[in-house]
């Protein structure tokens, strides 16, 4: 009988973990991923010629990254490895990619397991369009792979474990930081300290991280409201303005905004394959269903990692290799079986302490409702808050799908990716409903821009 | 939800452009109306369409009707004080055989004959004025007063525009039923509201040969869906509409590039519609052999980016004529539905030609070419629409 | 605003490339993503096109999509997804329409 023919989308940790499991078992499975160079975003690689050792560019997690990218070099030569290739569209069986964005193919599969990772999850404030506001991974990325900083005086803004991590990666390579800025105030993260406990290594690191920035003297306040982002057309950004927790304002100087609410998974593929997806409560947000294994509803189709749920690359390995195995023993290829339950025991703890992060962080949803009428929420089309709040009122629309056909929100070149979530919370604002009652915005392919230059696909066949 | 009824003079089933704009002129014409749509207004073929207000290139027989809905068209700010984003950009159709060029060419004179103007422009001509063609374009028909508009906007603004003339614009509202008894029409719908009325216009698209079957004139019409996508912006430089005449059913793309600098695309392949689950699907391989033509017709749009493609559910009649008229069999039933794809142009006038119709008892426009009897003489089982 | 925009922090031992920024030469480096390099130059990529607002640039991972410039070609290109290369030409000023760009 022929081999079942599996594909894995990304080759981050859990793209890399799934692979490794499908090779152990004797398959030869296509792994297709978008970057130049494996390892997905918290263990990017950088480019070659570059000279920052892995405790540089890692630090703690410099072991786990450096296994990582062995793990995938000694995968390299049993798969069949397809970099800066975009998988653009699905139909039943088959998935539709491009590689270098001129090669177009046509690949059949039996198993998909998506492992397409996550973005940044934006919430946005006046002005966040000037030239130089990045998001909080853009920053880290800027760092880490181009050993640059994003400005000579760079405001982190936000909420979550990043913008602590980032900040401090920042002060350790020589950049100047002028402060960092958290929405969520200190009694709400000492509240979900019970919680965070669930992974005791991961919490202190994240203790020593403030103290390491307070030390350093850079100022952090907790509990703030973004009030702008200001800034000049032609030169961008050039302060930010908060409220803190007792309503004081307060303004910083910089010419660069790192801004970040946690992270937001690409489930983008999961949709197009019809994925049922439901809402979770904690963190706000729809996202694809899966079984304790990483089914999702569709059969044939495995969703592991950070774009399915935001589990953080530990998690993600151990998603990735789980998703494998059920997905061999679905195909009556059983391998390992007998590690499953630990696996699914060790994601338990995991989503334990996902829960205490969006306790301790959570996504300031009432921040949206404040913004003023004139703040750009939609980024690429220039739709403003105004903008949502008229579509639903005057023009009737109550969910996210009429809103975007009426007044442009998420038509833009990042495809509702950045906007998409403020845009909801705006909408059950002004509609006075239940946030899970505006929807979310329908998948459509591309999954992201796909140049007109390209050729007709080849179909592959295994 | 409680049972609650609704009495009336006209109720309508479907919310497209068809039915909006028909409750809109039934309202101005003093009528008063009930409109129900299963999910919002707009939201089917009038919302996925190519947004093409065109002339050209129609069945002849279908010109007057056009011409009506162009002078509508061009008044929809004073009318619905929403102008859809139309513009009168002017529409050129292009050709890359010597034998279409003969047949465009033999359209623009019987199209004289109708009312229309077309200009013919042969290889030079047509560059100097459009720049972009690619070399195989040898020629071109141009209609100065053709262009465009938003489908998203188009049919939601005629729904809010019938709403404030007073008419009952219901959403979320399944129809389940629609029965004739002695005098008056009853239509049950899934939340418990009954509408009754001595006249019933049924706008329902690709669905309304369901219910015409249940009143025994069944039609042969199956759903399909468009092939449509749209490119990032970039500045606005291709004014009018442009699309291809070949009778190579690949090659026959369209686009328009709408003033903030998008590139709508369409036409080719067209996809399996499903009137169950009121979706269909893109096709990808279809969306890269319209990036090839799309190439053919203006090499330039390579540089692009497409940023989203999508399709929809449209009700095709095997003859490509639509269904507008009477009831063959019904007193006070009558009909405006499955419009081919070409819909979008005639809806403010079918509109106003059908409320004209119900109001008055006849209408200066001639639509006896599209009457449902002309399908009286198929036997039923030919018509079962087909699920592909 | 030709005011550089990133901060180089180390990793400067790298062979030298040229790309041209708006018709004037620039350095950068060889590993340098095309967006490093010319925003280790100047302050913007493009021009916003329902704005006034220049942009430089979001997320540098291929997601957010604003950080497309145009060649002297007109072609499109993602800067943060491209590895620059020597003698690459940049246009970061308002593109115009104009039949060059079409035809």
């Amino acid at each position: 009988m022929a081999d079942p023919r599996m594909i894995v989308v990304g080759a981050g940790p859990a793209g890399v973990r799934a692979a490794q499991t499908l090779v152990e078992a004797g398959l030869r499975p296509i792994m297709i991923d978008e970057g130049r160079r494996d390892g997905g975003q918290i263990y990017r690689r950088q480019p070659e010629g570059f000279a920052r050792s892995y405790p540089q560019l890692y630090g703690t997690e410099a072991q786990k990254a450096k296994d990582l990218h062995e793990s995938f070099e000694s995968l390299r030569p049993h798969i069949d490895y397809r970099p800066e290739t975009l998988a653009w569209n699905l139909t039943a069986g088959q998935l539709h990619v491009v590689t270098g964005g001129e090669r177009a193919a046509v690949l059949p599969y039996d198993s998909l397991i998506v492992c397409s990772g996550a973005t940044d999850r934006l919430l946005p404030v006046e002005g966040w369009q000037y030239a130089g506001c990045y998001s909080l991974g853009a920053a880290q990325i800027a760092l880490k792979s181009q050993a640059c900083s994003i400005g000579k005086r760079v405001v982190f803004m936000g909420t979550g474990p990043l913008l602590y991590l980032v900040a401090s990666q920042y002060v350790k390579a020589g950049a100047q930081v002028a402060a960092v800025l958290d929405t969520s105030p200190r009694s709400t993260r000492m509240k979900a300290l019970p919680a965070l406990a669930a992974r005791p290594a991961v919490l202190w690191h994240g203790l020593k991280l403030v103290a390491m920035l307070r030390s350093a003297g850079v100022p952090l306040l907790s509990g703030i409201s973004p009030i702008a982002v200001t800034g000049d057309d032609e030169r961008g950004v050039n302060g930010v303005r908060v409220r803190d927790a007792q309503g004081h304002e307060h303004s910083f100087e910089c010419d660069a905004v790192g801004l970040g609410y946690h992270l937001r998974s690409e489930s983008q593929l999961a949709d197009l394959a019809k994925c049922q997806f439901d809402f979770d409560r904690p963190s706000r947000q729809w996202l694809p269903r899966i079984d304790e294994d990483g089914r999702s509803s569709v059969p044939g189709i495995y969703l592991a990692g950070d774009g399915t749920r935001i589990l953080g690359a530990d998690g993600a390995e151990a998603a990735g290799r789980l998703a494998a195995l059920a997905a061999l023993k679905d195909a009556g290829r059983l391998h390992a079986a007998g590690e499953m339950p630990r696996l699914r025991e060790r994601l338990t703890t995991m989503d334990k302490f996902r829960r205490g992060l969006l306790q301790a962080f959570p996504w300031p949803h009432q921040l949206a409702s404040q913004l003023p009428d004139r703040a750009i929420v939609c980024r690429c089309e220039g739709v403003s808050a105004g903008d949502l709040r008229t579509t639903v009122r005057d023009l009737g629309a109550q969910e996210m799908n009429r809103a975007k056909a009426l007044c442009r929100v998420g038509m833009g070149r990042c495809q509702g990716r950045y906007c998409g979530h403020a845009a909801a919370e705006l909408v059950a604002d002004a509609a006075r409903v239940p946030i899970e009652e505006v929807g979310r915005l329908r998948g459509q392919g591309p999954v992201k821009p796909l140049p007109m230059s390209m050729p007709l696909a080849v179909g592959e066949h295994a | 939800m409680s049972s609650q009824s609704l009495k009336t003079a006209v109720v309508i089933v479907g919310g497209g452009l068809m039915g909006t704009s028909a409750a809109f002129f039934l309202r101005r014409r003093g009528v008063p109306v009930v409109l129900l749509e299963r999910g919002l207004v707009g939201q089917q073929a009038s919302g996925v369409n190519f947004g093409n207000v065109r002339r050209q290139g129609r069945y002849l027989p279908q010109l007057p009707l056009a011409h009506r809905s162009r002078d509508i068209w061009g008044r929809l700010p004073e009318l619905i004080g929403h102008d859809a984003e139309f513009i009168a950009t002017g529409h050129v159709r292009v050709v890359y055989a010597e034998s279409q060029m003969a047949a465009i060419e033999q359209y623009a004179l019987d199209a004289k004959h109708w009312g229309l103007d077309l200009q013919i422009f042969g290889r030079s001509e047509l560059r100097k004025r459009l720049p972009f063609f690619g070399p195989e374009v040898i020629g071109g028909s141009y209609s100065p007063n053709d262009g465009h508009a938003n489908p998203r906007l188009a049919a939601p603004a005629f729904g809010r525009a019938a709403k404030r003339e007073g008419a009952q614009v219901i959403e979320n509202c399944e129809v389940l039923n629609v029965e004739k008894s002695a005098q008056d029409f009853r239509v049950s719908t899934a939340g418990g509201l009954t509408v009754t009325a001595p006249v019933a216009l049924i706008c329902s698209g690709a669905w309304g040969g369901a219910m015409s079957a249940a009143f025994d004139e069944p039609v042969p019409m199956v759903p399909k869906g468009p092939t449509m996508g749209v490119t990032e912006p970039l500045p606005y430089g291709i004014v009018p509409v442009v699309g291809v005449s070949t009778r190579i059913e690949h090659e026959g793309l369209y686009f328009r590039q709408v003033k903030r600098g998008n590139i709508v695309f369409g036409g080719g392949r067209r996809n399996p519609a499903y009137l169950d689950g009121r979706r269909a699907n893109v096709n990808p391989n279809w969306t890269l052999a319209q990036l090839h033509e799309l190439r053919r017709i203006a090499p330039a749009l390579g540089k692009l980016n497409v940023l989203r493609t999508w399709s929809g559910v449209e009700g095709y009649m095997d003859d490509d004529i639509p269904i507008m008229g009477p009831s063959a069999k019904v007193g006070g039933l009558y009909y405006a539905f499955g419009f081919c794809g070409h819909g979008f142009q005639l809806g403010p006038g079918v509109g106003d030609v059908m409320a004209e119709l119900i109001a008055a008892g006849a209408t200066s426009t001639p639509i006896e070419p599209f009457h449902i009897h002309r399908f009286a003489s198929v036997p039923a089982a030919a018509t079962v629409a087909v699920n592909a | 605003m030709n005011v550089p925009r990133f901060v180089r922090l180390g990793e400067q031992g790298r062979a030298p490339i040229r790309v041209t920024i708006d018709g004037r030469e620039a350095h950068a480096l060889e590993g340098d993503t095309l967006m490093v390099a010319l925003l280790s130059n100047t302050g913007q990529l493009r021009h916003s096109e329902f704005g006034p607002e220049a942009r430089s640039g979001f997320c540098l991972m291929g997601a957010c999509q604003d950080c497309w410039v145009r060649d002297e070609q007109g072609n499109r290109i993602r800067a943060c997804t491209t590895v620059a290369r020597d003698g690459m030409a940049i246009r970061t000023t308002r593109e115009e329409a104009s039949w060059p760009i079409l035809a």
